[in-house]
């Protein structure tokens, strides 16, 4: 790993304790973000990718908590003469509701959901919630503050930001507000932007804007960003790294170019073939996973897909034992035992 | 009351759609505007073919497939479907009375699974429900029938005592889907029956939806917002905008020669699961008209990228421009739009 990288996930398990027993949410999850790039995070529901973002935000909600593994975060500073030095930080070990990760949430690692109408409060202007991000991060004045909220929703391309900072979530459209997520998340110029399938709930010509915007912002102000989604449209358009998850695991990682052209796993193979296809002449049946999603109390032991995959040999496919990371590619990593030697 | 219309393989014929909401506004309710959700729209649909409707969100598609279904009552225009029983009836003119014996040969299916099935009832008395409503099947054939019905959508039998928590997503989806089908309907309004299912479970729902069309011959008017959905099961797709109708053809025709900038802005807008695709996608800029106050003449127009004067001045007229190729559209012989089939 080289200065390149900002963020590593080693090893991380996340599990929720229930009375009817433990999920294990995020089950062994490695990946890395570098610095600048987009890592798209793929999956379907439950399969632990928006937990994976919460344990490295700490913000995992009781029963749930990180059970292993650790969260490096290569944090970068400027030193009086210029020269860059990195500082390595576990986030795992930091208290959750302590300084070290209030300094760094929100400001260095900032969110943006899905739903931009829950994750604002109703009942205080836009305005104040991107100020009061920027003030809980900074020391400058009222009136400061107010003129950099203006410049980062101009910014976002939001029209008539003056206007639209005194405004309530409820009188701006679904669009608009996402793009004062972006704003206020990028109020304090983070170095990660974790965003929770942000245009899940657009339409598509909206979405084509914030997908536009979110790549012309990461251009100028220089963030990672972590796409975590369900489509792999988006993923294809967004992303430069491409993680696949299946039940708290990742099932592979890879360059973009590598999981769309070459994949390797049958999980993400049959992902990618289950879905229609806009300019696909053929009106055939589509190539769909056959059953569901396990139960989250009921995780198949070794590989989680072996119930629904269609290329499992019994004898191949050990049961008992995880299967570790096999290199495919030069950037290119699969769990599954069949490329196992 | 049948009416002389001609319908040659058609099974439904709507002409003139309109359903418009009023605004209300002050202490005495008075009514101060309209919301056309739906303006004047006219298309059919073949015995049993799929016909997908699409837009964005408030476009009205949704209002259109309940017009039909007569769950709104519509402002104006005419519903002619043809009944197997009781040959060709104008639906927008029949009083509740009238409609209920019709209700049992056009069904619907429902986005989402959770809140459409009643969280108290077993399935049995859900899928049964409208065998009993309609005088159909009672006792043991009623449980004859809906365990036949389970069979076909590729549920369990023995699942009929149970109650909808107990089920997936998918899972629940399909028992909407049996409901709907206790009848043996003629059409089948499905509205964004698979925007709530994960992507694997997605295609399962759409190889059940065209299974059984083969096997009961049904005829579906698919309303989605997700073109490449849309593309996949329609043999021919309808395009909304602000309450009107602006481009109507058979999927190829649409998806290789686009004749309305909209059609052509929204097929580019869809992220396709292909990285070396990204440049090549058209952002319209600002947002969809309101419909309680669209823009003047074509209502596209603010967002159009080859708006003339003339696309502000008077709002254009539906035409077959091709053999079944329908769009509103002034400039539409002299553009070159960009379609996604090459």
């Amino acid at each position: 790993m080289g200065d390149d990288t900002l963020l590593e996930v080693k090893d991380l398990r996340t599990y929720f304790f229930l009375h009817e027993g433990t999920v294990r949410a995020v089950d062994g999850a490695s990946f890395a973000l570098r610095r600048q790039r987009t890592l798209g995070v793929v999956g379907e529901s439950g399969c632990g990718k928006s937990v994976t973002s919460q344990s490295i935000l700490r913000i995992v909600p009781p029963p749930g908590r990180i059970v292993s593994g650790q969260i490096v975060y290569h944090r970068q500073h400027r030193n009086g003469s210029g020269s860059t030095l990195t500082e390595d930080l576990d986030l795992t070990r930091m208290d959750p509701d302590g300084d070290e990760i209030r300094a760094i949430r929100g400001k260095e690692i900032a969110m943006i959901f899905q739903e931009p109408m829950t994750s604002f409060s109703p009942v205080h202007t836009i305005g104040a919630q991107i100020m009061e991000a920027i003030t809980l991060h900074s020391r400058a004045g009222k009136g400061e503050v107010r003129e950099r909220a203006i410049e980062i929703l101009q910014r976002v391309g939001m029209p008539r930001p003056a206007q639209v900072l005194d405004s309530y979530p409820h009188q701006l459209s679904g669009g608009m507000r996402q793009r004062a997520m972006i704003a206020m998340a990028l109020s304090c110029q983070p170095s990660l932007l974790i965003a929770d399938e942000p245009t899940t709930a657009l339409d598509v010509t909206t979405e084509a804007q914030i997908l536009e915007l979110m790549k012309r912002l990461q251009g100028e102000l220089g963030m990672a960003i972590m796409y975590i989604t369900h489509n792999l449209g988006v993923i294809a358009e967004m992303a430069d790294d491409v993680v696949v998850m299946y039940l708290g695991k990742e099932v592979e990682l890879g360059d973009v170019e590598s999981i769309f052209y070459d994949p390797r796993h049958p999980y993400t193979r049959a992902l990618l073939q289950s879905i229609p296809k806009v300019g696909r002449k053929s009106r055939m049946r589509l190539e769909a996973i056959e059953g569901m999603v396990p139960d989250p109390y009921a995780i198949p032991k070794g590989c989680p897909f072996h119930t629904r995959c269609k290329d499992y040999r019994p004898d191949v496919c050990n049961p008992d034992e995880e299967q570790e990371f096999i290199q495919v590619g030069p950037k290119h990593w699969v769990r599954c035992w069949r490329y196992a030697r | 009351m049948t009416e002389t219309v001609q319908m040659d393989g058609k099974l439904l014929d709507v002409r003139g759609l309109r359903k418009y909401f009023p605004i209300h506004k002050g202490l005495l309710g008075r009514m101060v505007g309209n919301v056309k959700a739906v303006d004047g729209i006219s298309f059919f649909i073949r015995e049993g073919e799929t016909l997908g409707l699409v837009g964005e969100s408030g476009c009205g598609k949704t209002t259109t497939g309940r017009l039909i279904l007569r769950a709104y009552e519509p402002t104006g225009g005419d519903i002619f479907f043809k009944d197997r029983d009781r040959g060709v009836v104008n639906l927008a003119k029949l009083d509740k009375a009238g409609l209920k014996p019709l209700r049992r040969n056009m069904q619907m299916i429902f986005q989402d699974p959770y809140s459409s099935l009643n969280p108290r009832w077993t399935l049995l008395r859900i899928v049964g429900e409208p065998l009993v409503a309609h005088g159909v099947a009672r006792g043991s054939e009623l449980k004859d029938r809906v365990a036949e019905l389970l069979r076909v959508v590729g549920l369990r039998p023995e699942y009929m005592a149970r109650y909808p928590h107990a089920f997936s997503g998918g899972q629940r989806q399909r028992i909407g889907i049996a409901r709907a089908l206790a009848l043996n309907p003629q059409l089948v309004v499905a509205d964004e029956p698979v925007s709530a299912l994960d992507v694997s479970i997605q295609a399962q729902t759409l190889n059940l939806l065209q299974d059984l069309q083969a096997q009961f011959h049904l005829t579906y008017l698919f309303v989605a917002h997700d073109l490449s959905v849309v593309e996949h099961i329609s043999d021919r797709v309808a395009v909304m905008y602000v309450g009107k109708l602006v481009e109507m053809a058979e999927t190829e025709e649409l998806f290789i020669h686009p004749l309305h900038p909209y059609t052509e802005a929204l097929m580019s807008a869809v992220p396709k699961p292909d990285p070396r695709y990204r440049s090549r996608r058209i952002v319209l800029e600002g947002e969809v008209a309101d419909p309680s106050n669209p823009p003047s003449g074509c209502y596209f127009h603010p967002r159009c990228r080859y708006m003339q004067d003339v696309c502000k001045a008077k709002g254009p007229e539906m035409r077959e421009l091709r053999p079944g190729h329908f769009v509103s559209c002034h400039r539409a012989e002299e553009l070159q739009l960009l379609g996604v089939l090459e």
